[in-house]
């Protein structure tokens, strides 16, 4: 039976009822004859404090709050991967084929449909003994996506019995399991998980191997790991969205989990129709199948935006469990904070900076902490990369939350303004941004793409940050009173930044193999190198610029991944006219 | 508690009514404020506790008296009537009949909060709205389905701007094209400029007028943009209009909802606005856009101005985070005589990239436009050496450079307040401008499109 109180007070979002004695703190409850979902946030005697997940309007003093028994949870299960859940996990689908095109509340649904049915493969039989995270069955959840149902992290015993191979319902028992106090478990094919509750993990793993981007700035200056967690920090304008779109979209993991958090609703709808379209790259499997969707849009409810977060980083954390690199996308986690900002408000707790709680460090912890590399309880190994957009007011990255959430990233992707302006897209500022990961993935890029990886991105980022002081004496005085070999260092940084930097996010160049990204890379400094060489024989730098072929690495990025040798090529054709200017050159000058 | 009347009110206080122990209030619900000689004024629940029940009155409390004063609650939230008679009318901030002529009548009762639109049944919209204006069409396209805004200043043409795409749209001679206009605490000048504009060559009945004007009731503004976007949406996905959707001034819309925040004691966030300032614009600026199966659509132009300019300012900047672009009109060149004075650079159009290119506008626009973008951030550069080394020291790029970005502004940017240029017209502009500059500096293009567009011209 469950238990009941009654509301005495409304507040937006946030109720307060009596009679909640029996109540458990963060208990989930339906609210009023609407039955609004809610969350008890906080307990004081006879009284509770609700957040309600859905709009209040019409709730009344002295309806009833009931409890559901549980806290706020995910149904874990197949079924996952395509879908597009609201914030507490409600199935988008199944809410539009019931409702209608616009979100109703006090709709219950089932997070999983219990009826599909699932072409299962036992991995164990009677008599086997499983410990935590054990695979008991595979499903084929979708062409790019095993799902493997593993043993809870609380059971550990001999199976009874184990579903045949076949087709079974989702609602059906995987297996019989009889624990080491003789009790009879089942273990059902949909679970549910806490949200708020990280699911426990063996050990965790240094982050060593690169995630892959297919963005040149990212895979070659500012790496991030599997495993890692990164910031992409930026004003209105700047590319938060088309970023985290790009990263979804091209990234090497094995499942992206993308939550829309109090953004725009047509942005979720453009991932629903491109996705089912769109190709990944390395199995050429529709790219919706290896995507589950997070969508709480800025008109949605307070409450539920602060819950999509956790509804997101469960999902990411079940398939990691099952081996799997995961890849998180949370756009963007600002959204999130104001959300823990406004219910904090309506609680009249004393804020710390800007109206935020003073918990919100904590809370911005806790989130990121949930990525990492692991051993998982099966043994296996698994990650979730997290990459959280900031959206700071008026662009300031001074504000609390991008100033928090640089406390516990260790890679910082900074939009910049200037260059979005100037439609210099992605427009990740090569002064601005770091990554921590440089060093941990060194080794992986030396064996798997260029011995030379580190040596290269070294140098650019050098190349840059010369370039970058050099343009503050240009913007004052002009190009024409530098050296020759300061000169030279802008021209370079012209390339790298026309030819290397810039990546369109639309058309063939959106997609860019480490391979082609190295080779652009190799044969920009390549040129600086032997420029540098000729400057320093004497021959003038006006005389190399006039060479047509340098037209051409202002075009690198056209030159497509299938016809790699066309940079040495080009590489030989250009050494060969710079050596050649520089013959004529001296022998002009004998000549006088 | 459909309909319970209380005589006598405990405590009147700025917008806010304040009643004792009522049970079973209803958030968000509507009441009828009413004096003993029989005049109502509409209000609405904002809190309730058990020992006390405010009320927010949209018209005022002026001339109030709590002994006298009855409250009677309707049992619902605020609705509006809607029917397709609707067109060719005016309204005020709170729905009630402007025009001398009776109320709304049939139809059907909507709430006006609007429900989200679930994603899975959005249409990406991607249907180009010709405006006939180069700047928007070429660089910072209007999709329909697509919330635009102006982000303007005291005194710069937004109104004329506003006006002319919505007479100069191409969708407008369509019979199934109409305007919704929501003035929240306009002047009446500016509300006679739009009426007397929009309404020009028999238009007046494919328009809809909500007016809260600058001396009208300020709290009777936080209902006025959801009036007209509730009529919008009934419109659109009801009847299947092309529906554009006109709010100005949001930054009178956002002053009026930090005043009442304030009078409720609410915790100040940045600028003394309330915390969910970006919730409360999200449940406006989100309403817009297209259905997969409905043949209508609500596009959104709101207008705002900056306060001093800024575009930090918390109402630019929330409503940039969550519209899909903008386009911020410039003083500078407002001074310099250019209308209309589109300040490109910070201006933008995010679903511009899906609507243009081969079968909507033309193959060459996505790279052009990306060009000119980037050629005219240059001139910028160049224009700020020049202030400091002179222009005769210049090199002969940035001679080019400088006298590109005069032609732009000149040629392009600029035109008549009633000339409609055809987007070919307007692209070919963008070639012959770009053919300006040296080669070298056109690094968006391809190398194939310089040699087709630029080389084979000169």
């Amino acid at each position: 039976m469950n238990s009941t109180g009654k509301i005495v007070a409304i507040n937006g979002p946030v109720i307060r009822a009596s009679g909640m004695r029996s109540f458990a703190m963060r208990e989930m409850v339906q609210a009023g004859r609407l039955l609004l979902l809610g969350e008890i946030i906080r307990l004081d005697g006879d009284d509770a404090l609700v957040q309600v997940f859905e709009d209040t309007t019409g709730l009344r003093t002295g309806e009833p709050v009931t409890g559901t028994g549980g806290p706020l949870s995910m149904s874990l299960g197949p079924g996952l991967m395509g879908s597009i859940f609201d914030g507490i996990g409600r199935p988008l689908g199944k809410l539009l084929e019931r409702e209608g095109p616009f979100v109703t509340r006090g709709v219950s649904i089932p997070q999983l449909d219990p009826d599909a049915m699932w072409d299962v493969t036992p991995l164990g039989k009677v008599g086997d003994v499983v410990t935590p995270g054990a695979p008991l069955a595979l499903v084929k959840e979708t062409s790019l996506v095993e799902h493997r149902i593993l043993t809870p992290c609380d059971i550990e015993g001999e199976i009874l019995s184990i579903l045949p191979p076949g087709l079974h319902k989702a609602s059906s028992v995987v297996a019989r399991v009889r624990d080491g106090h003789g009790r009879e478990r089942s273990i059902p094919m949909i679970r549910k998980w806490p949200v708020r509750t990280p699911r426990p993990i063996a050990e965790r793993l240094l982050p060593d191997e690169p995630l892959l981007t297919g963005q040149r700035i990212i895979d070659g200056l500012f790496p991030i790991s599997k495993g890692g967690v990164a910031a992409i920090p930026g004003g209105f304008g700047t590319g938060k969205t088309v970023t985290q779109h790009q990263l979804a979209k091209w990234s090497d993991a094995q499942i992206v989990v993308y939550i829309g958090c109090g953004e725009r609703g047509n942005e979720m709808t453009q991932v629903l129709e491109e996705f089912p379209v769109l190709e990944d790259p390395r199995s050429g499997k529709p790219l919706m199948e290896r995507t589950v969707l997070i969508a709480n849009t800025s008109n949605m409810p307070v409450a539920a935006r602060e819950a999509s977060i956790y509804t997101g980083i469960t999902i990411a954390e079940y398939y990691r469990d099952m081996g799997y690199d995961v890849a998180l996308m949370a756009d963007s986690t600002s959204r999130w904070a104001e959300a823990l900002r406004e219910i904090s408000g309506r609680l009249e707790e004393i804020p710390a900076e800007e109206g935020f709680p003073a918990y919100l460090p904590t809370r911005i912890a806790e989130f990121y902490e949930r990525a990492g590399k692991v051993t998982t309880l099966g043994g296996t190994r698994g990650s979730i990369s997290i990459i959280g957009a900031v959206s700071p007011p008026g662009g300031d990255f001074t504000e609390p939350v991008t100033r928090h959430t640089k406390r516990f990233i260790r890679c910082f992707w900074a939009l910049d303004q200037q260059l979005a302006r100037s439609r210099h897209f992605p427009a990740i500022s090569w002064i601005d941004s770091y990554s921590e990961y440089g060093d941990e993935v060194k080794s992986w890029y030396a064996s798997h793409v260029d011995p030379a990886w580190a040596t290269l991105r070294e140098k650019a980022r050098t190349l840059l940050a010369e370039d970058d002081k050099i343009q503050q004496i240009i913007r004052l005085v002009g190009e024409d009173v530098l050296p020759d070999d300061q000169r030279l260092i802008a021209l370079t940084a012209s390339f790298l930044k026309n030819g290397y930097l810039q990546q369109g996010a639309f058309g063939p160049d959106s997609y860019c193999p480490p391979k082609k990204g190295i080779a652009i890379l190799n044969l920009l400094i390549a040129f600086h190198q032997k420029a540098e060489d000729l400057l320093s024989q004497g021959c003038p730098l006006s005389l190399l610029k006039g060479i047509d072929e340098l037209v051409e690495l202002t075009h690198l990025r056209e030159i497509p991944a299938e016809r790699l040798e066309r940079f040495e090529e080009l590489k030989h054709d250009l050494f060969e006219r710079m050596e050649s200017i520089n013959r004529e050159r001296i022998v002009s000058r004998r000549e006088v | 508690m459909s309909a319970t009347e209380y005589i006598g009110v405990r405590k009147i206080t700025g917008p806010f009514v304040l009643l004792d122990g009522i049970q079973g209030a209803g958030y968000d619900e509507i009441v009828l404020v009413s004096t003993p000689d029989g005049e109502a004024r509409k209000g609405r629940v904002v809190l309730v506790d058990e020992k006390a029940t405010l009320v927010q009155v949209f018209t005022g409390t002026e001339g109030l008296v709590p002994e006298t004063t009855s409250v009677r609650f309707l049992g619902r939230e605020l609705e509006m009537a809607l029917a397709p008679s609707m067109l060719g009318r005016t309204f005020s901030g709170l729905g009630e009949p402007r025009d001398g002529y009776g109320p709304v009548l049939g139809g059907v009762r909507r709430p006006v909060r609007g429900a989200p639109i679930n994603p899975m049944a959005r249409e990406y919209p991607r249907n180009f709205i010709s405006t006939g204006i180069s700047s928007l069409d070429v660089l910072l396209t209007l999709i329909r389905g697509q919330k635009l805004p102006i982000f303007s200043g005291n005194g710069l043409p937004h109104n004329a701007l506003a006006v002319q795409i919505a007479t100069q749209s191409k969708l407008l001679g369509a019979e199934n094209f109409v305007v919704v206009f929501a003035g929240i605490g306009i002047k009446n000048d500016d509300a006679a400029y739009f009426q007397s504009h929009l309404a020009s060559e028999g238009r007046g009945g494919n328009l809809v007028l909500f007016l809260n004007l600058a001396d009208d009731p300020v709290i009777e503004r936080i209902a006025t943009p959801r009036l007209a976007l509730t009529t919008a949406e009934y419109l659109a996905f009801d009847l299947g209009m092309h529906v554009l959707v006109i709010l100005t001034d949001m930054t009178s819309y956002c002053e009026a909802l930090r005043e009442l925040s304030v009078a409720r004691g609410e915790v100040p966030s940045r600028k003394g606005y309330p915390a969910y300032l970006y919730s409360d614009l999200a449940s406006l600026y989100e309403r817009a856009g297209a259905l997969r199966n409905s043949k209508g659509s609500v596009t959104q132009i709101p207008i705002l101005s900056m306060p001093n300019d800024d575009i930090t300012h918390p109402v630019p900047d929330l409503t940039g985070f969550i519209t899909e672009g903008q386009i911020v009109l410039s003083r500078d060149l407002e001074a310099r005589g250019i209308y209309p004075p589109v300040d490109v650079l910070p201006s933008l159009s995010r679903l511009m990239k899906d609507g243009i290119g081969k079968g909507s506008t033309r193959e060459d626009h996505a790279n052009l436009a990306g060009q000119l973008f980037a050629s005219y951030s240059r001139v910028q550069e160049v224009r700020a050496l020049a202030g400091v080394v002179g222009t005769d020291e210049l090199s002969r790029a940035d001679k080019a450079s400088l006298a590109f970005g005069d032609s732009f502004e000149r040629l392009f940017v600029n035109q008549g307040m009633e000339e409609n240029r055809e987007i070919g017209h307007s692209l070919d502009l963008g070639w012959k401008l770009l053919s300006m500059l040296p080669v070298q500096e056109l690094s968006r293009l391809s190398m194939e499109e310089i040699e087709k567009y630029i080389k084979k011209r000169a």
